[in-house]
């Protein structure tokens, strides 16, 4: 119980992933909550990779991990843009709202 | 110098300590009320999960992840939060007729998730335990050593996609304000007398 293994790491990555899943499905109107909810999930992939860099000691699962933050920063940044666009033609942030391509 | 047994028992209190931390601030994130709290929750939750990932002796990604994520990221995201006028009421309705399917759907996943990792696919043999590094090892150095060698294109697609980013983000969001106004440096210098200062020929009046 003491000493630490490879499978604590999983499980509380395990954990975060459930919780920002969870976070998805009963936030579904905000979509800032959505994209924080997604930060969530790349962090508990991103604790994943790092544990099983350390306990193989290879280095690969480290280098993912930039990339990974590399490209959450990316699509952070793109997706807030989209959203201060969205608010100043539509005034609202409602997921409810943006129906135009509802068929 | 402690013994082992003492060590791998303060190991497991700070794992246990921030675990838990980041697991409540994570609920957190996803049931606050207002969203600048739920920024702020997931500020919280990137702090602990660094110290985490320092425990694991990832030390450059544990600064990066506070340097470039919380000190970036979301401070864009508490920006943007803040910026936008927002009504949190019509956003919050339906979170109660949510929630057991959100409790389902992730007592589902959590479950599949760790009936796999639980299994002992993922159970690495005793005695496979890493061993700590030496002091003088860098962590940096190492991390350094293969990304610019073993994955320098992977390196440079990196460098073009946050180019891609800052382009799009600034020509997505940029727009020309009708009502603000501003110069025109090159009208101002190419403006003549003529163009502003009119001589009116009149006579002279009489003082009265």
């Amino acid at each position: 119980m003491m000493t630490l293994t490879l499978s604590h790491y999983l499980i509380l990555a395990a954990v975060l992933f459930s919780i920002s899943i969870a976070g998805i499905v009963i936030n579904r109107k905000n979509i800032i909550i959505l994209l924080m909810s997604i930060e969530l999930m790349l962090l508990s992939v991103n604790l994943n990779f790092i544990a099983f860099s350390h306990y193989l000691d290879d280095l690969a699962g480290q280098v993912f991990v930039f990339f990974i933050l590399t490209v959450a920063a990316a699509e952070a940044a793109i997706g807030l843009a989209i959203l201060v666009v969205l608010f100043r033609n539509k005034r609202s942030i409602n997921v409810e709202d943006i129906k135009e391509l509802k068929w | 110098m402690l013994p082992t047994g003492e060590v791998t028992m303060i190991e497991a209190v700070i794992f246990y300590f921030f675990a838990i931390s980041t697991v409540i601030s994570a609920t957190a994130v996803v049931t606050v009320r207002n969203p600048v709290h739920a920024a702020l929750f997931l500020v919280l939750t990137f702090f602990t999960s660094a110290v985490i990932w320092m425990s694991l002796e990832a030390e450059f990604l544990a600064i990066i992840l506070v340097l470039v994520y919380v000190g970036a990221v979301m401070v864009l995201f508490i920006f943007v939060v803040m910026m936008l006028d927002i009504n949190v009421a019509r956003l919050r309705e339906g979170f109660v007729r949510y929630l057991p399917l959100g409790l389902l759907v992730a007592a589902i996943m959590l479950g599949l998730m760790l009936s796999v990792v639980t299994s002992d696919v993922f159970v690495l043999d005793a005695g496979s335990e890493p061993l700590p590094k030496p002091a003088d090892y860098s962590n940096t150095e190492a991390l350094g050593g293969v990304l610019y060698t073993d994955y320098v294109f992977a390196f440079e697609i990196a460098a073009v996609i946050l180019l891609v980013a800052i382009i799009a983000a600034i020509s997505l969001t940029m727009r020309k304000r009708e009502k603000t106004k501003y110069q025109v440096p090159s009208d101002q210098i190419k403006v003549r007398k003529a163009d502003r200062l009119r001589i009116v020929k009149m006579p002279s009046e009489e003082k009265r």
